[in-house]
């Protein structure tokens, strides 16, 4: 399903009263099943606008559009992945994937069933039965991952879901990634700071600038997948976007500077 | 995991149960000492009776009774039918009451005042109160252990509610939890490891606390407090260690009790 983000702006008081603008002027559709990467200077706030598109911070007055509704509060056609494995410690694996199924009220054996079916989908059906603390960082980020799709959202939001694994497992679960969502045709937003990642996994990659986040950058990657990470055309499409963090990084301070 | 298991079993299982043996050597050692000190007449009998005559003081605690009919089984159930009911009384409040104060930051702030004003007054600062409320008995004495379990399960919930991480609470309000699923689902279960350790502190203070107030006038016939008061104004020391190790015993039991569930219900951390 379409997801259409229309001119959202949003700003908060810090602690020290300052009143700081966070995002300007976001506009952007993701058509249905499209993969879009949010990418962006650290601390220009990407988070923030994964959140408000979630429903979990206020948008303001301006909208985001899900098809023909208009969404203003958190719901479970929006699926949400968090930086780091978000996942109930005392559920086990096939029980933390099914809480979604619990909540909407499906019935104990359809709801193990799906939830297994999820599992398998993240190639995790033979650890049902282990509690979160027996696997590792990847496997968490899986099960996160079949946590959402359970419920089969119709788009899905991940906030930087594999910067806190290391270089290999992160190569290997933007592979898995790519071929769930072939799998399932999901709407994918993916805010990352990696440019690899980003370039890699993209359809489209949007470009943020620093503090107040605008877009000032639309890269397309007209690349078939499976991609070769050390293409020539992959690189070009890094350097492409590595140069803008770059300008963005020097103007950031710059304002810094000006505003000290 | 099975090998693993086996292994253990076959590998060092004798080897373990020798071990848990070995522990208890330090013990038995000093309670002999003490018996063969007191039998050379180092120790005063009259001051310090000897394990032996302590454990015949048991003996007849347990047979005879003290007083004579008044046996050390119902006294022992006595005192844990005070201590049970109020705790009981002290989970069916606090533990709402916890959820509630970690869940709203306005209703922790409205009630801490309060909270931190009563919890410092010593259970047994209240029996003579309890004693005008409740009349000398198992009323009064069930409030006290009430009043000393109330707060560590008050506490701990609240604590335990309230830091739960909020990426957790967020992911279920996403995946269409309300209200009452996040209490039912993902508060209480969350602070679980946090309301146990409540329950057992609460389980500690309570069973001391207890015997504390059968010895102040809370009594009614029965109680391990108010046997050990009978056996001082009779003048044997015998029995009187003999129910100090008993009151000692039954802690022990209980904190065992509610750890065997701990770690059966907690398997998971």
């Amino acid at each position: 399903m379409e997801l259409k983000i229309t001119d959202i702006s949003k700003s908060f008081t810090s602690t020290t009263g300052e009143r700081i603008e966070a995002l300007r002027h976001i506009s952007f559709t993701a058509s249905e099943g499209r993969f879009i990467c949010i990418i962006g200077p650290s601390g220009c706030g990407k988070t923030t606008l994964l959140r408000i598109i979630s429903g979990l911070e206020p948008s303001g007055e301006n909208g985001i559009m899900l098809g023909e509704r208009e969404l203003n509060s958190p719901t479970n056609e929006i699926g949400y992945i968090f930086q780091e494995p978000t996942l109930f410690p005392w559920r086990t694996l096939l029980k933390n994937v099914g809480f979604g199924l619990e909540i909407a009220g499906v019935e104990k054996h359809l709801r193990r069933q799906r939830a297994m079916a999820a599992l398998e989908l993240v190639e995790l059906q033979d650890f049902g039965d282990f509690y979160p603390k027996e696997i590792s960082g990847g496997m968490k980020q899986r099960v996160a991952l079949a946590m959402a799709l359970v419920v089969e959202p119709k788009v899905l939001l991940m906030d930087e879901p594999f910067a806190s694994l290391d270089c290999q497992t992160r190569n290997h679960m933007q592979a898995a990634l790519l071929r769930i969502w072939e799998k399932t045709g999901k709407t994918v937003i993916f805010v990352t700071h990696n440019v690899e990642e980003a370039a890699f996994l993209g359809d489209e990659i949007i470009c943020l600038t620093s503090r107040p986040a605008q877009i000032k950058k639309v890269v397309k990657v007209p690349l078939s997948r499976p991609r070769d990470r050390t293409s020539p055309e992959l690189n070009t499409i890094r350097k492409e976007i590595l140069t803008f963090l770059e300008e963005e990084r020097k103007a950031g301070r710059l304002s810094v500077g000006a505003s000290d | 995991m099975p090998d693993h298991r086996a292994l253990r079993r076959t590998k060092d299982g004798a080897l373990r149960s020798m071990n848990k043996f070995l522990w208890y050597v330090p013990v038995l050692s000093a309670v002999a000492a003490w018996q063969i000190l007191s039998s050379a007449g180092v120790i005063p009998e009259t001051r310090l009776p000897s394990p032996l005559n302590i454990a015949n003081g048991l003996t007849e605690l347990l047979t005879t009774g003290l007083p004579p009919g008044f046996t050390l089984a119902s006294h022992c159930i006595a005192s844990l039918k005070r201590v049970l009911s109020g705790m009981a009384l002290a989970l069916v409040t606090a533990l709402p009451l916890g959820v509630l104060m970690g869940y709203w930051n306005w209703m922790r702030n409205v009630l801490r005042p309060f909270v931190e004003l009563v919890r410092p007054i010593p259970p047994l600062a209240w029996v003579p109160l309890a004693i005008l409320w409740f009349g000398i008995g198992d009323g009064a004495a069930s409030f006290i252990i009430f009043l000393g379990s109330f707060f560590p399960i008050l506490i701990n919930t609240m604590t335990g509610v309230s830091s739960i991480n909020k990426r957790l609470v967020e992911m279920s309000i996403l995946l269409g939890a309300g209200k009452s699923d996040l209490f039912a689902k993902v508060f209480i279960p969350g602070a679980m490891p946090s309301i146990i350790a409540g329950i057992r502190i609460a389980l500690g203070i309570g069973w001391m606390t207890l015997v504390a107030a059968e010895f102040t006038g809370v009594k009614s016939g029965y109680g391990l407090g108010y046997m050990i008061m009978t056996a001082r104004d009779i003048q044997r020391a015998d029995q009187i260690i003999a129910g100090m190790f008993v009151i000692g015993l039954i802690g022990y039991g209980m904190d065992w009790a509610v750890r065997r569930i701990e770690t059966r219900m907690l398997r998971w951390r």
